[in-house]
């Protein structure tokens, strides 16, 4: 079964590459595929209809309990026969009537080894994932390609309505699944579940059905999804996909027929649909649409039968879903021929056309005469059955059921009588049609489903045969004292001749069509399932449109407001209904927390209410320098040196950047009572967290992790348990964390650096430089000795002696205490981070003084190259282990005797950390390029869309 | 167990409140600033999580009685102060930009989400779009 299905899908791959070679030979080539299912069916069938069956499994992720559950039992057998024998039919036929289609091919197949898959899933969740596979390709061949408006909304609204039945049936599957527990159909069906949620399971289970086989009320989308070309209709909303709902009814009823809503359901929805779609169809006049809702009405009939949970409507719906796939396939076909020699389905522009046309005329009568329900065809066989079944139904609501099922076959009658009438009679004041000559094989496809219906009807003992043993299943109820056989002749009973009076009658109707159309215009009309999914469609359009005026205002600062006052609210307020044991508070654990707690929440509420933009910054590294000291405090120096390093450089990198904004914030000041609530809002939020804060600290329960990261930290070789956290035992996150940092600089310097236009804009000369011009000889500080080459070439205003001589004497010092921290950092506080970012610094420092990256950093090699090149390290330091057959990021220590320094102790995470200083420098110097870029392109503020064009040259 | 003290308390909730302040403001820089806050914020709470201060976790340091401070969290916080660092360039790098393009660094409403909301109206106002399907007798046929 799985090589069967993975066949279909391999062809199906190789098909619209053979399209463009064969245009017929693609199909041909397609249609092996399902005669080969039905020749391995055949050599199965006897041995399945003996009671063996054929399971297969497939465990794809065991781990998870994912398995593909694959089993041939009876009810899969027919399904199979039908699936793949009506799928190689139509799939010859497509050999005339869309030569050269590659893409409806490969999806025709594909469709075919999915629906293969359907109806051998022994699995729930395996079963609806094929279910759902039908319904993406059937979306796909309605919407064709995409290029008409009627297509699209006919592909959408199937899409929508199939696959919102398919969650819920999704959701029904899983409910099923936890009542019995298990996901099994077979196991299912030996175990029924009962109890509890089963009867919701049920319901959701039948919506999904109801959904896939176009019951009202979710009939719209297929007579609207005729607009796909009459193969896919003939096939997907005739024979194969729509029968997914009627063979998951008939799949489940031996397991759920004694659950509350479903047989009541069943048979309401199916026979309402029969009756109904059977009207709708009476008074087409294009021949799809009329069969079309013919496929509407039959599938409520089968969904009633095989739902109804009884032996003999159990026979009944098997033998009425084999001849309807037979009679059906074959009327779309027939439509598809009339349509392609005359070019008009419309019944009203075609007469005479059953002289012209007559091995067709005769093929398509004895269809309808078997969707009508004579003998001695296969419709005729179900016909019988379902009234008998209906009739001695050991359950109440027998009667009112067969009443329905002989109303629905009196309107098929009229209406089979109508396509008849309709495709090939001769109408007065109608000019005879004049066809073009049908091509064979288009015609012998259609011949070969026709003949289905008397093989079938007249060799019934084979049928009775094929469709017995799943009617003697466990779990359908059988009719006690009325054992019904499958045969042509069971002497004058009252359902024979209630169904004779219904086909009499129903060729009276057609008969007096004229005045029961007249009385059907004058009838209210019905409610109309079109309708009902437009409104429901526009409803949900309009909700949205609500939902969206009334929430999405466009001010961030109400966005954010309201995040916060859920954080407020929601936590916050479980805090305060539940609130924790309070801990014992201290005031303060050392002293020292007191002056610097002091100074940070000073610098706080100057940095609230500051309005020039330098003070903010300088109160936010005020800000920052507090807290690193309160690390310190806290114990953990790595973190301070950091904290120091990176705020120093936040604060350098954010002035330079604001040189250029206005001096001031705009806009200046917000209305006080914005400022008022922003205020509440924010210390509300803020005392949340710091409630919070303390509440969650005290239930800490368990610190051994910590203890034993200190313990083991020199196993790593290094003494500081930062240190070895950080490339050690979390290294997978530091190489994470660099990698993070690497995009953002990189981010950061394509923003900053961008250059709008080539051309430089001229900055007039600014108040200092002529009052630097008006007293030239006061400048004392100017030095006069080259302390650094780059800042010579500088406007003596901007030159400072104190910097040129500190920078240039601590240059040097700088680099080596960097270069001295990172390897210091396996016993002291440092590491990569802190040596990088002091590296990053001096080279920051020299750019302060001589405004010149390039100077700054004078070395052939690019910022770009020196980030990458830590990041690539650290990434092979990750690696290298593997060679030597060790996890990722192993870390090995080894002993070297080096020259004056003796035994030095190494560990190959070092050159991990250097990595980590290398990257951390170069997204410094990037930074410091790109500021000097955004510098270069000018000071001048442009507006975006005033600026020149860059001119041709 | 290990408790926060009152102090630490109150400078979280200081420098969360003075954080979620800046970032509701209509100026970009000043959320910016918020942002670089409430960095500071996080990374103190995610330190102070590990217990009152202690010995640095630097071997070896503690003596008889004392404590080490808790590694663990002093290594997420330095990871966080290192992305918190990107971050801040590269939303000084979009405040930069922005002021280059708009000429100004505020953060104005967005009229497009207005408009979302109201597309229904302008539709039913204007020419009435294609939407009911023929499906009454005489219609859908020569397709």
């Amino acid at each position: 079964m799985l090589a069967l299905f993975a066949l279909h899908a391999a062809v199906a791959a190789f098909l619209p590459w053979l399209a463009a070679r064969a245009p017929r030979g693609v199909w041909y080539v397609a249609a092996l595929v399902p005669l080969a299912a039905v020749g391995w069916a055949a050599w199965h069938t006897g041995a399945v209809l003996d009671g063996g069956t054929l399971n297969e499994t497939l465990s794809w992720a065991p781990a998870l309990n994912l398995t593909v559950e694959l089993r041939l039992d009876p009810l899969s057998l027919l399904m199979v026969y039908v699936v793949s024998g009506v799928g190689a039919l139509v799939l010859l036929y497509c050999a005339r009537y869309l030569p050269g289609h590659g893409r409806e091919a490969a999806l025709l197949l594909l469709f075919a080894g999915v629906m293969f898959g359907l109806v051998t899933a022994d699995q729930l969740i395996a079963l609806y994932i094929f279910w759902e596979l039908t319904s993406v390709i059937s979306f796909l061949l309605i919407a064709g390609r995409g290029e008409g408006a009627d297509h699209r909304r006919a592909a959408e609204q199937a899409l929508l309505t199939t696959a919102a039945g398919g969650l819920a049936m999704l959701f029904g599957f899983i409910l099923l699944g936890i009542e019995a527990d298990t996901y099994r159909i077979s196991e299912l069906l030996a175990e029924p579940p009962s109890g509890g949620l089963t009867w919701l399971a049920a319901t959701l289970i039948l919506v999904g059905a109801f959904a896939k086989s176009a019951q009202v009320p979710f009939s719209a989308w297929l007579p609207a999804a005729m607009v796909a070309p009459t193969p896919v209709s003939a096939y997907l909303h005739a024979a194969a996909m729509v029968k997914a709902g009627v063979y998951l009814v008939g799949r489940l009823t031996p397991a759920l027929e004694g659950v509350g809503p479903w047989r009541p359901a069943v048979l309401a929805f199916g026979l309402t649909t029969m009756v109904v779609a059977a009207w709708s169809a009476l008074r087409q006049n294009d021949l799809k649409l009329l069969i079309a809702y013919g496929t509407v009405s039959e599938l409520g009939m089968l969904i009633a039968l095989l739902g109804a949970g009884t032996r003999t409507s159990a026979l009944a719906g098997e033998e009425m879903l084999l001849a309807h796939a037979a009679f059906k396939s074959s009327l779309f076909l027939t439509v598809g021929v009339v349509e392609r020699t005359t070019g008009t389905r419309d019944l009203r522009r075609l007469s005479g056309l059953g002289r012209r046309l007559p091995l067709l005329t005769v093929a398509a009568t004895v269809s309808a005469a078997s969707m009508a329900g004579l003998p001695p065809l296969i419709g005729y066989l179900g016909k019988e059955a379902a009234y008998d079944g209906l009739w001695h139904a050991p359950f109440a609501g027998g009667g009112w059921a067969v009443a329905g099922l002989a109303l629905g076959s009196l309107l098929t009658v009229a209406y089979s009588a109508r396509f008849l009438w309709g495709a090939f009679a001769r109408k007065p004041g109608v000019p005879d049609a004049e066809p073009k000559p049908a091509a064979p094989g288009l015609v012998w496809p259609i011949c070969l489903l026709a003949a289905a219906a008397p093989v079938l009807g007249l060799w019934y003992e084979g049928t009775a045969r094929l469709v017995e043993p799943y009617a003697a299943t466990r779990g359908l109820l059988a009719e006690p004292g009325h054992g019904y056989a499958v045969t042509l002749w069971h002497g004058i009973t009252a359902p024979l001749l209630v169904s004779a009076s219904m086909i009499v009658l129903g060729l009276a109707v057609h008969w007096a069509r004229r005045p029961v159309a007249r009385v059907g215009s004058r009838l209210p009309r019905l409610p109309d399932s079109q309708r009902g999914y437009d409104r429901t469609v526009h409803g949900v359009d309009h909700a949205a449109t609500w939902l969206t005026r009334h929430t999405q205002v466009g001010s961030l600062p109400f966005y954010l407001t309201v995040l916060l006052l859920t954080v407020i609210l929601v936590p916050g307020g479980t805090l305060l209904s539940h609130p924790p044991d309070w801990p014992e508070v201290v005031g303060w654990h050392s002293v020292a927390q007191i002056p610097l707690s002091v100074v940070v929440l000073t610098a706080l509420g100057g940095l609230v209410v500051a309005r020039h933009r330098l003070t903010a910054v300088l109160l936010v590294g005020a800000v920052g320098y507090g807290v690193a000291a309160l690390f310190l405090v806290q114990g953990a120096p790595d973190l301070a040196l950091t904290q120091f390093l990176v705020e120093t450089l936040t604060v350098v990198v954010v002035v330079l950047v604001l040189r250029r904004l206005p001096s001031n914030f705009t806009p200046e000041r917000p209305s006080p009572r914005s400022r008022v609530l922003r205020a509440a809002v924010a210390l509300a939020a803020g005392g949340c967290v710091a409630y919070f804060a303390v509440s969650a600290t005290a239930v800490r329960q368990s610190l051994e992790l910590s203890d034993t990261i200190i313990e083991r930290a020199p196993e790593t070789g290094a003494n500081n348990a930062v240190n070895a956290l950080l490339v050690d035992f979390r290294a997978l996150d530091t190489l994470g964390e660099i990698s993070v940092l690497l995009v953002t600089a990189i981010g950061a310097g394509a923003l900053l650096g961008y250059r709008s236009s080539r051309r430089q804009w001229p900055t007039g000369p600014s108040a200092g430089s002529r009052a630097a011009r008006a007293f030239r000889g006061i400048h004392w500080d100017v030095p006069r000795e080259p302390w650094l080459p780059e800042a010579d070439e500088l406007p003596r205003r901007d030159r400072s002696l104190l910097l040129e001589v500190v920078v240039r004497a601590l240059f040097p010092a700088v680099l080596v205490l960097s270069v001295y921290l990172l390897f210091a950092g396996h016993y002291r506080p440092g590491g990569g981070f802190a040596g990088g970012l002091v590296a990053g610094q001096a080279f920051t420092l020299r750019y302060l003084v001589g405004r010149r990256a390039e100077a700054a950093f004078p070395l052939p090699i690019t910022p770009r190259a020196v980030s990458g090149g830590g990041l690539a390290l650290a990434a092979l330091v990750a690696l290298g282990p593997l060679l030597f057959g060790q996890p990722p990021l192993y870390s090995a220590t080894f002993t070297l005797g080096l020259p004056l320094l003796g035994d030095v102790k190494i560990a190959t995470n070092i050159f991990f950390d250097l990595g980590v200083y290398l990257l951390v420098l170069g997204v410094c110097l990037k930074l410091l390029f790109a500021l000097a870029q955004a510098r270069d392109a000018g000071d001048t503020l442009v507006p975006y869309h005033d600026r020149p064009r860059r001119v041709p040259r | 167990m290990t408790t926060l003290d009152l102090v630490m308390a109150l400078v979280v909730g200081g420098l969360f409140a003075a954080g979620f302040y800046l970032l509701l403001d209509r100026s970009l820089m000043r959320i910016l600033l918020g942002v670089i806050v409430l960095g500071h914020a996080a990374n103190l709470l995610l330190l102070l999580t590990g217990g009152p201060p202690g010995v640095p976790p630097v071997l070896p340091g503690a003596g008889a009685g004392e404590r080490y401070a808790d590694p663990l969290p002093q290594a997420m916080a330095l990871t966080a102060i290192v992305i918190t660092f990107g971050i801040t360039t590269l939303l000084l790098a979009l405040v930069h930009r922005a002021w280059q393009l708009d000429g100004h660094d505020e953060v104005r409403d967005d009229v497009e989400d207005r408009r979302i909301g109201t597309v229904q109206d302008r539709e039913e106002s204007g020419p009435p779009l294609p939407t009911d399907r023929d499906h009454e007798p005489g219609g859908g046929s020569g397709r």
